[in-house]
């Protein structure tokens, strides 16, 4: 016994040394970072213990621009990339040719590199001095006048960066959703047709409640991933984010660590708690919700 | 089912028949709809990359298609930028990390599922509470940590955070729980080591399960961003996506944008094909794991 004890902890010291190296630790030291008032990368001191990190922050024109962003992409990404998805897996689910075909092109995104493809979209919504760009042609199409959608307006750059973060995220939710449904007993679909019921009654009454578990946790999931936007921004709008007005919280802690306006590891892991804190409320709340509205279900 | 009810479901199926070939053309316009936006930019990016810097300069809208391809941008894209460099280190990183962290995660994880020893459980609890930790929070200290130990630049200082995933120690420790102990038994009658028998036997057993985590780690380091960025200021130590991003704001003289699409061919490939070739191991890992969100 005394010998397999120590040889159970030898198989785990590898993943112990570098969990313990590189993750516990960070944890505990990013609070102490985040309390440290002043705190000089070079000479490793610091002024005082306290809070103003993050009043410092909470303050900070840059970081409110980045909470406003963050908090327009999640609203608005997440109930439209659930949505379509929703619809997409349903319509995929109903026919049987090409389904195979279908999945593998709607995987597509998930395995390319966000940064190559962000450039790709930025170049369709692009306009310079000499090219419009292929979406003003087709916003010229049908007679509209032509939008800088990565330099222009707040809402042209808000509109592309959502649709781009739409783009990356529909493979995985396709594939849950997918999958989920497929599982639903075709026994209670086969029954409800013998009863006469209508294909939307069937979705609203069977379908839907089936597969409930599997849109709560694509929501919850969901609102993480969208919080922590920050590399599709990069591959849009280049990684000067604050002087193109589209920073996000994550985007605002990386500047703080490092980069132009860098240096700052106080600032970065008040910031850094602050999104962890919110991301910890909001899946709270999303879990509650979801568990009233299955007991419903049931 | 009796052969009464049998008919009557054929008969109401037989008169939906029609009714569901309308609702089918209307499914697949739609299927279709979200295909073309899906495979949109990558056409997009495959025509701009063959067209010639003053072709594509030359039009004012966009064409759809070119009539003179060329190859040039290719050529460009490996001598004018060190795309080969990045291309290169991507490489170096994800095989060294991907192979780094398999082990690490095979000797946990048969800790966890074979071996008995005081701890155990308290030790995997605190391992599954570890998977809630994001990494913006660690990434932090984990950046003054690289510093200080003067690893900035160094494929080390790349590589050591990433060699441990929690969430692929859990999924494998699942796995090799399966394998009936009794093979264990035999195995130690006949004074097979621990190390020979994981190695030898549970890892072959396990092995589907293996490739799809190695898989899965590829595609991760492949497309790692943040911390390479953070990490890396010398260009000779750039991977792909910090390669792609100083293209993008130094490389080419900015405007030449077919040269920049086929350096994103390049860089996009490799995983296309990867995913052609595991497509449902992909897709299954993926569904089973959902990390990416």
């Amino acid at each position: 016994m005394r010998k397999n004890n120590l040889k159970g902890w030898l198989y785990l010291l590898p993943a112990m040394l570098f969990l313990g190296a590189f993750m516990v630790y960070p944890l505990i030291d990013v609070f102490v970072y985040s309390f440290e008032e002043g705190y000089n990368f070079a000479s490793q001191t610091y002024f005082d213990i306290g809070f103003y990190n993050f009043s410092y922050v909470l303050h900070d024109t840059y970081f409110l621009q980045a909470l406003k962003n963050t908090f327009l992409m999640v609203v608005i990404t997440v109930p439209v990339s659930t949505g379509i998805a929703l619809l997409i897996s349903v319509g995929l689910s109903a026919v049987k040719p090409l389904r195979n075909l279908f999945q593998t092109i709607y995987f597509l995104p998930y395995v390319t590199n966000t940064l190559a493809v962000g450039l790709v979209f930025m170049i369709l919504f692009k306009k310079t001095a000499y090219s419009d760009g292929l979406v003003n042609l087709l916003i010229h199409w049908f007679g509209g006048a032509s939008v800088d959608f990565i330099e222009g307006p707040y809402w042209a750059k808000m509109f592309v960066m959502c649709f781009y973060i739409i783009w990356v995220v529909m493979p995985f939710k396709i594939l849950l959703l997918t999958s989920a449904i497929a599982s639903v007993d075709r026994n209670y679909y086969n029954a409800a047709r013998v009863d006469g019921t209508s294909a939307f009654r069937i979705f609203r009454k069977i379908t839907l409640p089936m597969i409930s578990p599997t849109i709560f946790y694509l929501v919850i999931t969901g609102f993480i991933g969208a919080f922590k936007e920050y590399s599709d921004a990069v591959a849009l709008f280049g990684t000067d984010l604050n002087a193109a007005g589209m920073n996000t919280i994550v985007g605002y802690v990386y500047d703080m660590l490092y980069g132009d306006s860098g240096g700052y590891p106080s600032y970065a892991s008040a910031a850094a708690i602050i999104l962890f804190v919110i991301v910890l409320t909001i899946t709270c709340i999303n879990l509650l919700i979801s568990r009233k509205l299955t007991r419903g279900f049931s | 089912m009796n052969t009464s009810s049998q008919t009557n479901y054929e008969q109401i199926s037989k008169t939906s028949a029609r009714q569901k070939r309308a609702v089918h053309v209307l499914v697949y316009t739609g299927l279709a709809l979200w295909a073309v936006m899906v495979l949109f930019p990558f056409y997009w990016m495959l025509l701009t990359s063959v067209k010639s810097y003053s072709a594509y300069n030359g039009e004012r809208f966009p064409r759809f298609y070119t009539l003179s391809p060329t190859l040039q941008n290719y050529a460009d894209a490996f001598t004018t930028v060190p795309l080969g460099r990045y291309l290169l280190n991507t490489l170096i990183f994800t095989a060294a990390t991907t192979a780094l962290m398999m082990l690490v995660i095979i000797l946990a994880a048969f800790a966890f599922a074979r071996l008995k020893f005081k701890g155990r459980n308290a030790v995997f609890t605190l391992f599954l509470s570890l998977m809630m930790i994001p990494n913006e929070l660690v990434v932090i200290t984990n950046f003054a940590t690289i510093t200080n130990l003067s690893l900035r630049n160094t494929f080390t200082g790349l590589i050591l955070p990433s060699v441990t995933s929690v969430f692929y120690i859990y999924l494998l420790k699942e796995n090799f729980a399966q394998v009936p102990d009794t093979l264990y038994y035999a195995a130690k009658v006949d004074g097979t080591s621990d190390l020979k028998y994981l190695f030898k036997v549970m890892a072959p057993i396990c092995k589907p399960t293996l490739v799809t985590i190695g898989i899965l780690k590829i595609i991760e380091c492949w497309n790692a961003y943040v911390w390479p960025r953070l990490i890396t200021d010398d260009e000779n130590y750039y991977l792909v996506s910090n390669g792609i991003q100083e293209i993008r704001e130094n490389g080419f003289g900015r405007e030449n944008i077919p040269a920049m699409m086929a350096a994103v061919v390049v860089i996009s490939v490799p995983l296309l094909a990867l995913f052609l070739l595991f497509r449902d191991k992909i897709m299954t890992g993926v569904s089973r794991s959902g990390t990416k969100g």
